[in-house]
């Protein structure tokens, strides 16, 4: 008996293992690949992933040549140490603002040639220049590819009020009803618009009546989550959501009694743009796939398929009447007086940060 | 005999080779962070720094709840190795396979399934709505970081145990019998000391990995409860302090030493057998 | 107390498979979204096909795991077999190394092991992926089968070798089988954790390769794929197809020696 069950296991493991085997080894031929020299003429790119066309990358090689080796993160923090550790592996990357202003202040980056951009300086909106300015001063090292705010989604059938202000967030008639963003800054971020400080403050005083009002807060809120508001509220889970505005307009396309407000308080406007890493090997492909990601048809095309707002005028004036009203998408900047985007800090600040925040998790 | 033990012992040396290089060679680096400043000065701050309220008050949460989700393994995988080792079938070998299996989905996706299941209009909370019983709040609780535990190390309490107990020699049993046994008796005397080391093993691959875990309690504890896993993930990832999160690392080294404590107390007859 | 006994394992069984039944439902939802379903559909399927960065990430993902599981098996067993002449307390501390791995954090291992290859310049890539998967699979393998050591009958293998056995023929006759379902849950296990496997398998990558886990981690942001919850599927349906197919076969085989017998 005993015997039997040994055999029983080695067969079959056996079996079971050479039916894998066989199966990756028939996918598997030319399945590793291998680095290219410095001179071959090939692209590194580091994207969010599913953030750009479906055919993009397609049409990019079809017209340039350039063979591009595409690879996706998935945020900010888990790409920083590799291109920290390796500033060569990349050459073109996607990060957003605060990270850019980190990877100037660590030299992890090199200027742009813009005279080598012809689409970028046509047709990248002044107004997203201009805000990216906060982090990137002088627009020397990035291009605005994508960008939004942050604000409270809510479900209108079961909200009655109409929501402007950060404050419903503390309204205790929506206990276990309130998704909150987990992460730091944008935690930060709510508490301290709400309390009408800058969301880069490094004035501990003003951090520490944040975090206390966040763990005033903590009970109500029914989880911390970073990419799931979008799903618990289209599953009606939550009731209210702090969300960025792309997702919110995912949100309606599912579930039209979604409503997106930015509060009264402001905000964080944030961008997504691309850099050049300081040791690329391919300075010139890395030009020519910005500038390609800046023409009017393909940044509709990204716009499209990613459906975060562009910044890109050539893009918008191809779009539709309908989804330049989008309010979601196209807010009019102007009407609001303080919005924002996060800068990097410094290590020290940053630190302070992690401090209180790791309070507020650690808190009952 | 001589020469074939020494041949027997230099079986290892690949495997010490590849420790020295990927396991103690790394474990050194992270001592060197662990026991210096940012610019390379020795200190104790970073180890010390389990102190710190937040950070003890993590470890002791992933020490309560990885405990708890070990305990729940071992009470669940015991009996239903007992049920499938003892019955005799050798299709019972497969049966286990198939508890294995779940494990080749990747791991986000079955987390987030199970956050379909537990939810407040998740399968669970549903079904009791249907019933007309009060909905449960069985999600962004520790409850939920438990189960989210169990469910995902269940797999390897259940695989040696099942190895030891189906290892066990029938005689041996009918043997305890025959000399007046009853069914207790034989279980405790003969059985549970056999498959000690499949559930010694068991609880070391259980207690471990839960010790250190930070998605769970992300994703099925809502966010709202600190593990130690998280702040050293957190430290490495968001304060990018290497130093500090090193240091708490070296922290958790405690555990490995009691470990091997345990396993030198319950190896006193292992004196090779080859 | 037999109903009981069928109970209780029918239990284990709903609650290890209830997510994956979810997923596979999920695979033919034609909303992107958890928890909301937007009616039946294949396009899942059908659009798996075609996706080229999916079927090279799966392709990248299986290569791995079974690399990685039959070189950590090779190595695991035979540290085993050498440990068993060592006296107890040098094992107890070569079993505490191999708890390293387990213990570390994934996101030390991973940031320990990329130093180390950034350290002594090897380009990262596949190569250095199967390395850091070996070592983390090792520890599986040793705490699989080590236990089946401490149960082993070493009259037989001396008996084997006073017969007049070499020592690796009588290795592989009379220990071997022994041993064979603890290398056999070793493998099993080394196999799900590089499969499983997201921050170390980041942190050792370089540029071009991806596996099915950093795939889908990097699908978090805008949503994940629907072909990911399909190909998943097809994954699992064929795991299973295979191991009843298995299963029907060892069963003939028994009721055939069985007979004979």
């Amino acid at each position: 008996m005993k015997y039997r069950n040994i055999m029983t296991i080695r067969k079959l493991t056996s079996l079971a293992l050479t039916g894998v085997l066989l199966t990756g080894s028939a996918l598997t031929l030319g399945g590793c690949s291998q680095k290219s020299d410095d001179n071959a003429n090939v692209l590194y790119v580091y994207n969010w992933g599913e953030y750009i066309g479906e055919d993009v990358v397609e049409k990019f090689e079809e017209e340039t040549g350039i063979t591009v080796i595409y690879d996706e993160f998935e945020t900010n923090e888990v790409m920083f140490p590799k291109i920290d550790a390796d500033p060569s592996e990349y050459d073109v990357i996607c990060p957003s603002d605060y990270m850019i202003a980190k990877m100037i202040e660590n030299d992890l980056l090199r200027p742009l040639d813009w005279d080598k951009m012809p689409n970028a300086t046509a047709y990248t909106g002044k107004t997203y220049l201009e805000q990216a300015e906060s982090f990137d001063p002088g627009n020397v090292y990035s291009v605005p590819y994508t960008w939004g705010t942050v604000g409270i989604l809510y479900n209108t059938e079961e909200v009655d009020e109409e929501i402007d202000s950060w404050s419903v967030l503390w309204d205790e008639k929506y206990y276990d009803e309130i998704l909150m963003q987990d992460s730091v800054r944008d935690i930060f971020a709510v508490a301290l618009k709400y309390l009408g400080y800058s969301l880069n403050t490094t004035d501990l005083a003003e951090l520490e009546e944040a975090r206390d009002l966040l763990i005033r807060q903590k009970p109500l809120v029914q989880a911390y989550v970073v990419d799931e508001v979008r799903d618990k509220m289209i599953a009606g889970e939550a009731k209210i959501g702090v969300i960025y505005s792309g997702e919110a307009e995912y949100t309606r396309e599912e579930n039209e009694a979604m409503a997106y407000v930015i509060p009264k308080e402001g905000t964080n406007v944030w961008i997504d743009a691309w850099v050049i890493t300081r040791d690329t090997h391919h300075y010139e492909n890395a030009l020519k796939w910005i500038d390609f990601m800046c023409r009017p048809d393909i940044a509709l095309e990204n716009f499209e398929y990613i459906y975060y707002s562009t910044p890109n005028i050539g893009a918008m004036e191809l779009m539709d009447e309908e989804e330049l009203e989008n309010e979601t998408l196209f807010p009019d900047l102007d009407n609001y007086d303080n919005l924002e985007a996060f800068d990097y800090l410094g290590e020290e600040a940053e630190a302070m940060y992690f401090e209180l925040w790791k309070e507020l998790k650690s808190a009952d | 005999m001589s020469k074939t033990s020494k041949h027997t012992a230099m079986l290892g040396l690949p495997y010490y080779a590849w420790a020295i290089v990927f396991i103690i060679v790394p474990l050194f680096m992270v001592v060197y962070y662990g026991l210096t400043d940012k610019t390379g000065a020795f200190t104790l701050d970073n180890v010390m720094a389990i102190a710190h309220p937040a950070h003890a008050k993590a470890l002791w949460t992933s020490l309560v709840l990885s405990l708890e989700s070990t305990a729940v393994c071992l009470l669940l995988a015991y009996p239903l190795c007992l049920v499938l080792a003892r019955s005799g079938k050798s299709s019972n070998s497969f049966l286990v396979l198939f508890l294995i299996v779940p494990m080749w989905m990747n791991f986000l996706l079955r987390t987030y399934a199970w956050q379909s299941i537990l939810e407040k209009t998740g399968i669970i909370n549903t079904a009791l709505a249907a019933l007309h019983l009060p909905p449960q709040h069985l999600i962004n609780t520790k409850g939920g970081i438990i189960l989210g535990m169990v469910y995902d190390f269940l797999p390897f309490m259940i695989l040696p145990i099942y190895n030891a107990l189906a290892k066990i020699d029938r005689n041996v049993i009918h043997a305890a019998h025959d000399l007046g046994a009853d069914d207790l008796q034989t279980f405790l005397r003969v059985i549970l000391p056999l498959s000690m080391p499949g559930v010694i093993s068991g609880i070391t691959m259980v207690f471990i990995p839960g010790m250190t875990t930070f998605v769970i309690s992300a994703l099925l504890g809502g966010g709202k409860i600190l593990l130690i896993g998280n702040v050293i993930e957190q430290e490495f990832t968001l304060a990018y302090d290497w130093n500090m999160g090193s240091g708490l690392s070296l922290v958790l080294l405690v555990f490995i030493v009691i470990n091997i404590v345990i396993q030198m107390l319950t190896d006193k007859d292992g004196e090779g057998v080859l | 107390m037999k109903a009981l006994k069928k109970f209780y394992v029918g239990l284990i069984f709903v609650f290890m498979y209830s997510p994956i039944v979810l997923l596979f439902i999920q695979s033919f939802n034609r909303s992107k979204s958890r928890g909301h379903w937007g009616g039946f559909t294949l396009q899942w399927y059908a659009q798996l096909l075609d996706d080229e960065s999916i079927l090279e990430a799966l392709r990248n993902s299986i290569l791995l795991a079974v690399l990685s599981a039959a070189i950590a098996v090779v190595l695991g067993t035979a540290a085993c077999v050498a440990m068993q002449k060592m006296r107890a307390k040098s094992r107890a501390v070569v079993m505490g190394v191999t708890n390293v791995p387990m213990l570390n954090a994934d996101i030390v291992t991973g940031v320990a092991l990329m130093l180390l290859f950034l350290t002594i310049k090897i380009e990262r890539g596949f190569w250095t992926v199967l390395l850091a998967h070996i070592t983390f699979n090792i520890p599986y393998v040793i705490l699989n089968v080590m236990p089946r050591f401490r149960e082993l009958n070493p009259h037989i293998y001396e008996a084997a070798l006073d017969l007049g056995a070499t020592p690796v023929y009588a290795f592989f006759k009379t220990v071997l089988p022994e041993i064979m379902p603890g290398v056999g849950s070793g493998a099993l296990m080394a196999f799900t954790m590089s499969l499983d496997d997201f921050i170390i398998t980041h942190f050792t990558t370089g540029s071009g390769t991806q596996t099915l886990s950093t795939k889908i981690y990097s699908e978090v942001k805008m949503g994940i794929k629907p072909e990911i919850y399909a190909l998943s599927s097809v994954i699992f349906v064929t795991v299973l197809v295979l191991l009843i197919l298995v299963n029907r076969v060892q069963y003939r085989l028994d009721r055939q020696r069985l007979e004979a017998e």
